[in-house]
């Protein structure tokens, strides 16, 4: 017997080929020096920020990221968590598939805080993809997808240091630890901590116009790359403990809190997330890779608001298998895998309890024609089978034709369906004394049905060379027609705020014309002309969504002066925000000084920001935001009565806080 | 002894029946070559790795300005780097092996018109 096998293994080992592969080198693309990448060749309508983009301006976190690009609509923070709000084509986060390293992260119990989670620093690019995106990460996104990369531990420098402070008493501190184990082994430890101290009121309302927070995010990172063999893995581990104490001055949490003594509210999160990503390249088939992704979170946020609790625990784990190979040749690619995902909330509003469990299991397949010429098309599909929102089929279609040299057109349509969860997605009005009332009762979320919405979407993009100097214009549309959508409707009165199923029409049309153009060397302008049109069939009225402007124009002005043998450079940026009236809700009942008028004034903001770099490994910068002072006058509604009916703190239609200036340092040792 | 002799014997052939089997030319399904293709601009980018696809059996092809290298995956149990060069010379672009026909190459674009050798 030992005999039989030792000479069978002798001949395996003979007749084993070991052909010297000619293992193709890694080609190593060199970042382009563009900050904001539109690719003439993506079939998606994606844009790409690099971590350039977001050094141009203060970036604290992810939610703050967004400032210099038009894609994305920042809106101002409401005036009790100081949470920047973003929009895409006029809708609202919710409806957006925020990914990290194509895990989805923002979303359930951190959809309305989860931007603030992510430090700017971490944050090696952004993608931002245009109306319906890919199947292969899920069916929830509608208007469409943002997904961050984090800084990979094998290209890091072995320390950074960030440190910032602003007028408005917001101080935080970024470090960053890395060290390459091996050939094979890299890890990361990023530490990020943030506070405001001091209370602010610039409005004199009696009430803080930011809120004293505190946070601290840990990263801790593990890399293992094996080129050779084709294996790539990553191991995260994170935690992160954010405490905001907003409301009236005078509030003292350990006296006041949830007596009518004086106004105030507390949020509270912790949160800790494990992930993982496998992924094995085939050796001598570079088109064909498996990836395995997991991810499991835990959530908890502990909050109050005046009288009204609300408490939300959310466990969560994602899991996504992946297969991508090619159909003959790598024109012919796809894209196929299952996934499943599980969430266990465990949410009490005052003491109502909406525990639920949701689970879904999935499969998709994705298939992409290149011709590497001037046409792709992705096409794309999947089923899933959720115990709330039943068996169903979402399909998606990307095609892009260039017509000639430098012109890109791109079409998209796609359908999206998501259980909305109407507590955590408009937790700002709690700071109100609005009635919640959820007039449905049939469905199985909250007694709603689910949200399902058709996006479509044209666009075209043409780069051009004027006086020897290049530049783009571009133009898309984009329409999100909803099947069914959970209305929140805040016409109805200022005392209530109602959910229900829609019944009749919804849609959101957004237009957006850019052109941006390099007037000298290092010098650069972006502009963009942005038209909504985006109406509800509310129950007793059709009528324009709330604070939502139907004109917008930005521009952005960028320079920067030659880099100098000892590496030193100037950097100049400045952002305009103007936005036309808005629509607000209906508040005419209440009496005098708490009733607002039926649209807002139009305004401008304008950001700016000097950043000097002494040499390759530190640089300090300075700016500012909202440097024309721009204020809401009326911030919060009954205000002098917050236990009282007129009391509103949600409508926020412009900055509270006026002007702000910060400065910062950055610092390195490679 | 007789039963050391035949397993001498026996460990003998499968060596050499090993080695025989390393002396044939095992066709891989993922071969890879890297062959020097003449071109200019991004047009000729197209040209090539539209010609080099064109071959049943080629699984990628990608040619770069810079270096005039075209890197190639191809199925030998379907076909042959000689297959593909001959494709590409079709259309006008000189490989090591196979040159263009004088009128494929006149029938290149402007830009495309390489240097001969």
């Amino acid at each position: 017997m030992k005999k039989q096998i030792s000479i069978l293994l002798l001949f395996l080992f003979c007749s084993f080929n070991s052909f010297s592969q000619d293992t193709l080198k890694e080609i190593k693309v060199q970042s382009a020096n563009k900050s904001l990448q539109k690719s003439l060749k993506l079939t998606a309508n994606t844009t790409l920020l690099s971590s350039k983009e977001l050094l141009k301006a203060a970036c604290c976190n992810l939610a703050e990221s967004f400032e210099t690009n038009p894609s994305i609509d920042v809106n101002f923070s409401d005036a009790l968590t100081g949470t920047k709000q973003i929009k895409m084509l006029g809708l609202t986060s919710p409806y957006l598939m925020i990914t990290e390293e194509n895990i989805p992260s923002v979303r359930g119990a951190s959809q309305a805080y989860g931007l603030s989670f992510t430090p700017g620093t971490w944050v090696e690019s952004i993608q931002i993809t245009k109306g319906a995106g890919s199947v292969v990460n899920g069916y929830e996104s509608i208007s469409g997808q943002i997904n961050t990369e984090l800084i990979k531990p094998i290209k890091n420098i072995p320390f950074f240091l960030n440190a910032y402070g602003s007028s408005d008493s917001r101080f935080e501190l970024n470090t960053h630890f890395n060290r390459k184990i091996s050939d094979k082994w890299a890890t990361s430890l990023f530490v990020h901590g943030n506070t405001r101290v001091s209370k602010n009121d610039m409005n004199n309302d009696g009430f803080l116009d930011n809120p004293l927070a505190k946070q601290v995010n840990i990263l801790n990172r593990w890399q293992y790359t094996n080129a050779q063999k084709g294996w790539v893995s990553f191991i995260n581990f994170r935690y992160m403990n954010d405490k905001k104490q907003t409301g009236e001055l005078n509030f003292d949490p350990n006296r006041d809190k949830l007596t009518t003594n004086y106004w105030g509210s507390e949020i509270n999160t912790e949160r800790f997330d494990i992930s993982t990503k496998l992924g094995y390249i085939f050796p001598d088939m570079p088109f064909q890779s498996i990836g395995f992704q997991n991810a499991f979170n835990s959530h908890n946020q502990e909050s109050y608001f005046g009288l009204k609790q609300y408490n939300i625990k959310q466990k969560s784990y994602y899991s996504n298998l992946i297969f991508n190979s090619i159909i003959d040749n790598t024109m012919h690619k796809f894209a196929t895998g299952l996934n499943f995902t599980y969430d266990k909330y465990e949410e009490f509003v005052n003491v109502t309890d909406y525990s639920r469990t949701d689970n879904s299991v999935g499969a998709f397949f994705e298939y992409t024609y290149d011709n590497t010429t001037n046409f792709s098309i992705i096409l794309g599909g999947r089923v899933d089978n959720h115990n709330r929102l039943g068996t169903f089929f979402t399909p998606r279609l990307h095609v892009r034709y260039n017509p000639w040299e430098k012109g890109v057109l791109r079409f998209s349509a796609g359908r999206g369906k998501r259980s909305a969860n109407i507590f955590a997605e408009n937790q700002q009005l709690f700071g109100s004394s609005r009635n919640f009332e959820i007039l449905n009762s049939g469905g199985k979320i909250y007694g709603l049905n689910p949200e399902i919405a058709w996006n479509y979407g044209l666009s075209f993009l043409q780069g051009f060379k004027l006086f020897n100097r290049s530049g783009d214009v571009g133009i898309d549309f984009y329409r999100t027609d909803f099947q069914n959508q959970v209305v929140v409707d805040l016409y109805q009165g200022p005392q209530q705020v109602v959910f229900y199923n829609l019944n009749g029409k919804s849609f959101a049309n957004s237009l957006q014309i850019e052109f941006n153009y390099e007037l000298a060397k290092h010098f650069n302008l972006r502009t963009a002309y942005k038209y909504y049109d985006i109406q509800t069939d509310y129950q007793y009225v059709t009528q324009e969504r709330p604070l939502q402007a139907k004109h917008r124009f930005f521009g952005n002005l960028e320079f920067e002066t030659h880099i100098t043998h000892k590496g030193r450079q100037w950097k100049f940026d400045y952002t305009l925000n103007w936005l036309g009236k808005q629509r607000l809700p209906a508040t005419i009942s209440n009496s005098g000084l708490d009733s607002m008028p039926e649209y807002s004034p139009s305004f401008s903001v304008m950001n700016m920001q000097v950043t000097r770099t002494f040499s390759s490994t530190f640089e300090v910068y300075i700016g500012g935001e909202n440097i024309g002072n721009y204020k809401q006058q009326k911030a919060i509604l009954g205000s002098d009565n917050p236990f009282g009916t007129n009391f509103d703190t949600s409508i926020i239609y412009a900055p509270i806080f006026g002007q702000m200036y910060y400065a910062g340092l950055r610092f390195k040792i490679k | 002894m007789y039963i050391i002799m035949k397993n001498l014997i026996l460990a003998v052939v499968v060596f050499f029946a090993g080695f025989s089997i390393q002396a044939q030319e095992k066709l891989s399904k993922n071969a890879k070559y890297v062959i020097e293709v003449n071109g200019n601009c991004e047009q000729c980018q197209n040209r090539i790795q539209k010609a080099a696809y064109s071959v049943s059996g080629v699984k990628s092809a990608v040619w770069t300005i810079e270096t005039h290298e075209l890197s190639l995956i191809l199925n030998e149990e379907k076909t042959t780097i000689l297959a593909v060069k001959k494709a590409i010379a079709k259309v006008g672009h000189d490989t090591d092996e196979v040159k263009a026909i004088v009128e494929s190459y006149n029938k290149l674009p402007g830009c495309c018109q390489y240097e001969r050798k």
